[in-house]
């Protein structure tokens, strides 16, 4: 297995490798910005649904706020978003 | 070594998201697809309100019963649960705002235009730095230029040797992050949307083939016709949240925290 990996690599021109590497860091990059938004937006939603099921009539300020929320979330993954495409 | 059938050609991003310009070239009024999206939207939003108001009637009808359930909605949902009452003034700035956001980031599904204009950087951040002006001049000329600095800067209730620290985060989260993530907000959320739209099309297309592999297309081209609803949304939800930050930030400088 590693002698294939070793033999592909040697036969890839020099820029091939960067450019793998690269999409490797992408990848990667993404992947990583998305794992602290996504629990975060989990929170957030969670506590909005557990406070709009217990007071129906406070729904419409509830949404608007997490909204919010969501937004003020969401702008660490979409950064993470972005740089992946300036690597 | 990629297997044929998998091996899909995914269209490389700057050939999805530059358009080559086709009137004025080589000049600063250049026009492209992404211009020509812009300025659909602002003739639609005019025409929309000109339209409303032409023949306004005591009982409204039609497009007038439109544009003032969007006014309402403006009024009621942004600037008095944000600003409040004294943020009247700001309703034809953030209502214009909505529209226009709305209307290039609608695009994205139209048939036959399908780029979102908002996917390129431009536009949102020129948008993000007019409310960063607003939202500056509002607090200086609400609370006078060093008391919109200390209230902006210095949190109430902080212990003052925690002000070295503070101080700085403030700053630039205030005055350098928050123009910067209100523009790549809209930005980045209309790029990854259509770049879904395209690979799922892209998918799609290459599934269309007299392989076996034909039997995934009605899956695929369902999760695309699914996501392409789901982009309507995310389009108004978009337009939302950038008002409502717009909001937010102007009613931040209008009313400091005590």
């Amino acid at each position: 297995m590693l002698r294939l990996l070793l033999f592909t690599l040697a036969q890839q021109e020099p820029g091939e490798l960067g450019d793998g590497l690269t999409a490797i860091g992408q990848g990667i990059v993404y992947g990583a910005a998305a794992i602290g938004p996504g629990i975060g937006i989990g929170i957030v939603v969670g506590n909005a649904i557990t406070a709009m099921a217990r007071q129906p009539e406070s729904a419409g300020v509830v949404r608007t706020t997490m909204f919010l929320g969501i937004a003020f979330t969401e702008a660490l993954a979409l950064f993470g978003f972005v740089l992946s495409f300036i690597l | 070594m990629t297997i044929p059938v998998l091996g899909l050609e995914v269209p490389p991003i700057d050939h999805l998201i530059n358009w080559p310009s086709f009137l004025f070239d080589d000049t600063p009024f250049a026009i492209n697809k992404v211009v020509l999206i812009y300025f659909f939207a602002t003739i639609v939003t005019i025409l929309f309100f000109f339209m409303a108001s032409r023949r306004a009637a005591r009982v409204p009808r039609g497009m007038q019963n439109l544009a003032e359930a969007s006014i309402d909605f403006i009024r009621e949902g942004v600037i008095l649960q944000t600003i409040g009452p004294d943020g009247m003034r700001f309703l034809p700035f953030l209502l214009a705002m909505f529209f226009f956001i709305f209307f290039s980031n609608i695009t994205e599904v139209i048939p036959f235009i399908q780029f979102p204009a908002n996917a390129r950087m431009a536009v949102p951040m020129f948008l993000a730095l007019l409310v960063w002006f607003i939202y500056n001049i509002v607090g200086i000329a609400k609370q006078g230029p060093l008391h919109y600095l200390k209230n902006s800067l210095i949190p109430p209730g902080v212990p003052w040797p925690l002000l070295f620290l503070v101080v700085p985060i403030e700053f630039v989260s205030t005055f350098l992050v928050r123009p910067f993530s209100l523009a790549v907000r809209l930005f980045a959320n209309m790029l990854a949307g259509h770049l879904i739209l395209v690979t799922f099309a892209v998918i799609c297309a290459a599934l269309f083939s007299k392989t076996l592999l034909v039997v995934i297309l009605p899956f695929s081209f369902g999760l695309l016709v699914g996501l392409t609803g789901f982009e309507v949304l995310v389009a108004v939800l978009q337009a939302f949240i950038f008002t409502i930050l717009a909001a937010v930030y102007i009613g931040g400088s209008m009313h400091p925290e005590h």
